[in-house]
């Protein structure tokens, strides 16, 4: 597949090391369609290429949107574009959020730093769709109050009150008075029914393994319990075996996965 | 008017305690309330007392020298702090503060110790509800030792 060129429009960082920037198409496309948890890759011209999370409102079909860590060359290289340039991207790929299964039931969206991301596409269309769902959660960690993405829009959802919004951070000074603790120390403050529930958690593998232990905990089954995954993806429609997990490519089968699907690959140490 | 039983009662951690031993608490047991940012114990005081949040938030900090106090862990409504009480030297090993104005029961460690040598089916009742609250915080610092945020090469 070939990369198709968009163009910076703006570009913000949300914190010290991550930013996000919104690209409108250069080549006469004038929508572009994703769901929810898929991914594009991201060309940076001379540089390399890599796999990001659209993390824009999937009704805004017009303009596309990512937040992205600035954690190696390319991504740095990315956040240091100027309004204007272009970049290729190839997409979207990969499997998305299961927003047809949530109907009805409560929603658990629990996400860790970065991977808020790719759960923003999701809090979009439930604030869309609001009354097709039963209560729906915002839980999200981060290591400190710098770190917390989308500042700005965080206490809008929590003051229309169409979500209830809970963030923590792992440590913090004596001048932040909201939550101190771990992510998974927050699903005991969310009153959900664990029979009717759907969640969908996104963050380091570690934290995501300790959600779903606490989630458990709570009675709810594996089946009804979503994560995205994350690999060394290259291609992204499977065939370079990079992102090879088990049986699994993360770029074609994933990166969302049910967890009971996948649950046996991650117990074991080297996949 | 609501009775202290009756609101220990309806806290989690006495959630279900037979009558017997949640009037044994009521008698070692008192409301009390912190203004924002009031401090409730420093590490090294003698931990006699341990508190059921009611409402509010309490944050555990630790003092570092250079870094000055660290919050690491915030209690809001329905959460138990302390349990120094209960493990000798009975001594803080934190700091405790209000983050804002907080109601809670205050109940005296020294107290209950004391009931709980002499009743053990008591004791027993107390520890199968304190050690889940230190088996969670055990795993939540773990958790938060491995520093799951950071970008790891």
């Amino acid at each position: 597949m070939v990369p198709e060129p968009w163009c910076v429009r703006r570009l913000w960082w949300e914190t010290d090391d991550t930013f996000t920037f919104e690209l409108t198409p250069e080549n006469g496309r004038t929508k572009f369609h994703f769901l929810p948890g898929q991914f594009n890759m991201l060309y940076v011209f001379g540089v390399g290429e890599v796999p990001i999370s659209v993390s824009g409102d999937p009704a805004k079909a017009e303009r596309l949107m990512h937040t992205v860590r600035a954690v190696g060359p390319v991504t740095r290289a990315m956040g240091s574009l100027k309004r204007g340039t272009q970049l290729g991207v190839r997409g979207p790929f990969g499997t998305c959020w299961p927003m047809e299964q949530a109907v009805g039931k409560d929603i658990l969206i629990l996400a860790g730093g970065i991977g808020l991301a790719p759960l923003r596409p999701v809090v979009y269309e439930v604030l869309a769709k609001r009354q097709i769902f039963g209560r729906v959660y915002l839980l999200y960690g981060a290591r400190t109050p710098d770190d917390i993405l989308y500042t700005q829009e965080l206490p809008e959802l929590m003051k229309e009150a169409k979500l209830q919004a809970l963030v923590t951070v792992d440590r913090a000074g004596r001048d932040w008075t909201g939550n101190v603790g771990v992510v998974t120390t927050l699903i005991a403050k969310a009153q959900f029914d664990p029979g009717n529930s759907l969640a969908m958690v996104c963050g380091p593998e570690v934290m995501m393994r300790f959600t779903l232990r606490e989630l458990q905990k709570r009675g709810m089954r594996t089946d009804s319990v979503y994560i995205s995954m994350e690999r060394n993806m290259k291609c992204a429609v499977g065939f370079c075996g990079h992102c090879q997990f088990g049986p699994t490519f993360i770029c074609k089968d994933g990166p969302v996965f049910r967890y009971d699907q996948i649950q046996h690959l991650l117990a074991i140490r080297e996949v | 008017m609501e009775t202290l039983q009756g609101i220990l009662a309806d806290h989690p951690f006495a959630r279900g305690l037979k009558d017997g031993h949640l009037a044994l608490l009521v008698g070692c047991a008192s409301n009390i309330r912190f203004e924002a940012d009031q401090v409730v114990f420093r590490e090294g005081e003698e931990a006699n007392q341990f508190y059921l949040i009611r409402e509010g938030k309490m944050a555990i900090e630790l003092f570092a020298a250079e870094r000055g106090s660290i919050n690491i862990l915030t209690l809001t409504e329905g959460e138990v702090l302390g349990w120094s009480w209960l493990v000798p030297p009975y001594r803080w090993r934190f700091d405790a503060r209000a983050i804002q104005s907080t109601r809670a029961i205050a109940l005296d460690g020294k107290c209950l110790r004391e009931k709980c040598e002499r009743d053990h089916d008591l004791g027993y009742e107390l520890l199968k509800r304190v050690v889940p609250t230190m088996e969670e915080r055990l795993q939540a610092t773990r958790l938060q030792l491995l520093n799951v945020y950071e970008v790891h090469t």
